[in-house]
């Protein structure tokens, strides 16, 4: 056995750090970093200096390191890479032994891949592009509470996209009120409605009376169209203890899904509701507010995908996605890929999406993208291409707009999607040819006409500001 | 006011009533209901029928027609099928399911006769 000595003093953290020679191994987290080094400091050394700071080490030699097996626990840059078309900075590959995190915690996880690291001052910007978690340690992760399958046999929705719409105005609404514009777009062919992120529980419209109005609403909705219906209860609340008092009262008035804000709520709280909800059988909605200041900068930051990859570890049987189409930010071929990432139980890496490693997730249940955020009718054709069956589609605006209201707006969404399937399915191309599928569609429903008129001018053609790096080719 | 339009729904009109996928699009008619149904042969799903009478029709469970079409990729003996259990039960719905085994959910639902609610 190998006899190391004290020698105290700084070393440089590619003696230690970077392994060039070293192969992953199967059980090991890997991570890539995209990293932008201050001027003069050798690849090698920030790579090794970000796989130390992420891992076991610290910035000088301590007598305490000789009393353990660094070689078991310690992170090793193991690969270096250029980013395509940006000489600033250059990809780092880091391995860390399974051993060095708590089972089924992604806190934990998150708390050494993104901690001190990200303020280390031989950086000038740091960006976590994506996570391996071997099969090993996702089978610790509780996960979904169930997944899409049993959303779509608790909801009896088969074989068409879901459709969603989340109440407008975002805030100042009374509960009684707020029930109503449920009301109206539930029996008008949408399957959801939802709390918008910061309805929590203001003066202006408590939880409980949200909560009571809403139950009212979904029940008479039911009863009216014969099919089953939901509303996002937001229980994203102060404290966790709170947030679970809501969630329990969601699901003793009946209520098949509530919500939670899994960033600014906090993923301890999230993994905790989460498991909650498989327990107690009702469906987690996940919004994502806060996700644009981690995962927007394409050097600094967190990766959306491997927001993505926390929030199926931690829980959730929705999460939104973007819509490519709408008003928010998100590159096509991105965003695709991170719908992989949440609703496939096998991702092969594939640089064309942004996917840098191969994600095995056995048989954790899959997370529906919901795609929210300035769509309209006209986009349903794209939507139904991009998003496929296993999503929720949902118009705010879109619903809300309809100069005769919500239960006109949610029938001109819910033929419009039907007409797209059934295009679909009969193998057209639905965005070449969405225009006359909705067209044909409106000879038989006013609402969908009115609403293709009202819209017709609406485009977000602004350009996307995190591209894939393979797009500035 | 005037050129808005109501709209047409309660609890005291059954018409109100919906079936999930397709149900608020026009009946389709023979040659669109073929072409929905080779996307389920093509999918590799099994077809199965079942039927409800209309004041049962909001819980999970239909009567079954016989046992799941497993492997059948004929068109003509699925829409025999569709046809034979209407022949039986004219008063009620009778929906084809897609039954994807690898999911073990239901690919796609759809309402092929509509029952005559009371």
């Amino acid at each position: 056995m190998a006899v190391k000595k004290y020698d105290a003093g700084v070393k440089e953290y590619r003696e230690t750090y970077w392994d060039p020679d070293y192969t992953p191994k199967d059980t090991d987290i890997l991570a890539c970093f995209k990293v932008t080094p201050q001027a003069g400091v050798p690849r090698e050394e920030v790579a090794a200096a970000v796989a130390a700071e992420s891992s076991t080490g610290t910035w000088t030699t301590v007598w305490t390191d000789l009393l353990t097996d660094l070689d078991h626990y310690k992170g090793r840059a193991y690969a270096i890479e250029d980013v395509p078309g940006d000489d600033t900075c250059f990809y780092a590959f880091v391995a860390y032994p399974i051993d060095l995190f708590e089972e089924g915690s992604v806190v934990n996880v998150l708390t050494s891949l993104v901690g001190n690291v990200f303020g280390f001052k031989a950086l000038r910007m740091l960006r976590l592009e994506d996570i391996r978690f071997p099969i090993a340690y996702v089978m610790t992760c509780n996960g979904p509470p169930h997944g899409i399958q049993v959303e779509r046999d608790i909801m009896n929705k088969y074989g068409r996209p879901m459709l969603g719409c989340t109440i407008k105005p975002k805030l100042g609404l009374s509960a009684k009120n707020y029930g109503r514009a449920c009301y109206e777009g539930l029996r008008g062919g949408l399957d959801f409605t939802k709390d918008d992120e910061n309805v929590n529980s203001q003066p202006f419209m408590r939880w409980k009376q949200r909560f009571d109005f809403v139950m009212e609403a979904i029940v008479k909705a039911e009863a009216e169209t014969g099919e089953r219906k939901g509303h996002y209860l937001n229980v994203t609340a102060p404290s966790a203890d709170e947030m679970m008092k809501r969630a329990e009262y969601a699901r003793d008035i009946g209520a098949p899904i509530i919500m939670h804000d899994y960033l600014t709520g906090g993923f301890a709280a999230n993994t905790q509701l989460a498991r909650w909800c498989r327990d107690n059988g009702v469906l987690l909605h996940i919004h994502r507010a806060m996700h644009a200041v981690l995962d927007r900068n394409p050097h600094h930051g967190i990766h959306f995908r491997v927001l993505t990859k926390v929030l199926r570890l931690s829980g959730g049987d929705h999460l939104h996605s973007g819509t490519v189409v709408g008003k928010l930010e998100g590159d096509r071929d991105a965003t695709l890929g991170w719908i992989d990432i949440m609703r496939d139980s096998y991702v092969k890496e594939d640089r064309s999406r942004g996917i840098f490693f191969d994600q095995d997730w056995g048989s954790m249940p899959g997370v529906i993208p919901v795609a929210s955020g300035g769509i309209h009718v006209w986009h349903m054709p794209a939507l139904v291409n991009i998003f496929g069956d296993d999503s929720v589609l949902q118009f705010g605006g879109g619903t809300l707009g309809h100069p005769w209201g919500n239960a006109a707006g949610a029938a001109a969404n819910r033929v419009a999607v039907e007409a797209c399937v059934q295009a679909r399915n009969e193998g057209r191309e639905l965005e070449k040819e969405g225009k006359d599928i909705l067209t044909n569609a409106a000879k038989s429903s006013p609402e969908l006409k009115m609403a293709m008129e009202t819209w017709k001018e609406i485009k977000f053609e602004f350009d996307t500001v995190d591209k894939l790096d393979v797009a500035h080719k | 006011m005037s050129d808005m339009q109501d709209y047409n729904s309660s609890l005291d009109n059954v018409e109100s009533r919906k079936f999930e996928t397709f149900s608020y699009l026009p009946q389709m008619d023979a040659a669109a209901i073929r072409t929905q149904i080779q996307y389920i042969v093509d999918k590799g799903w099994n077809p199965s029928v079942e039927h409800t009478e209309p004041a049962n029709a909001t819980g999970s469970y239909w009567y079954m027609w016989k046992l799941p079409m497993f492997g059948e990729s004929n068109v003509d003996n699925i829409l025999a099928e569709l046809e034979a259990c209407h022949k039986a039960h004219p008063q009620n719905h009778v929906r084809l399911l897609g039954l994807d085994n690898f999911a073990q959910c239901a690919g796609t639902s759809m309402i092929i006769f509509r029952g005559q609610p009371k």
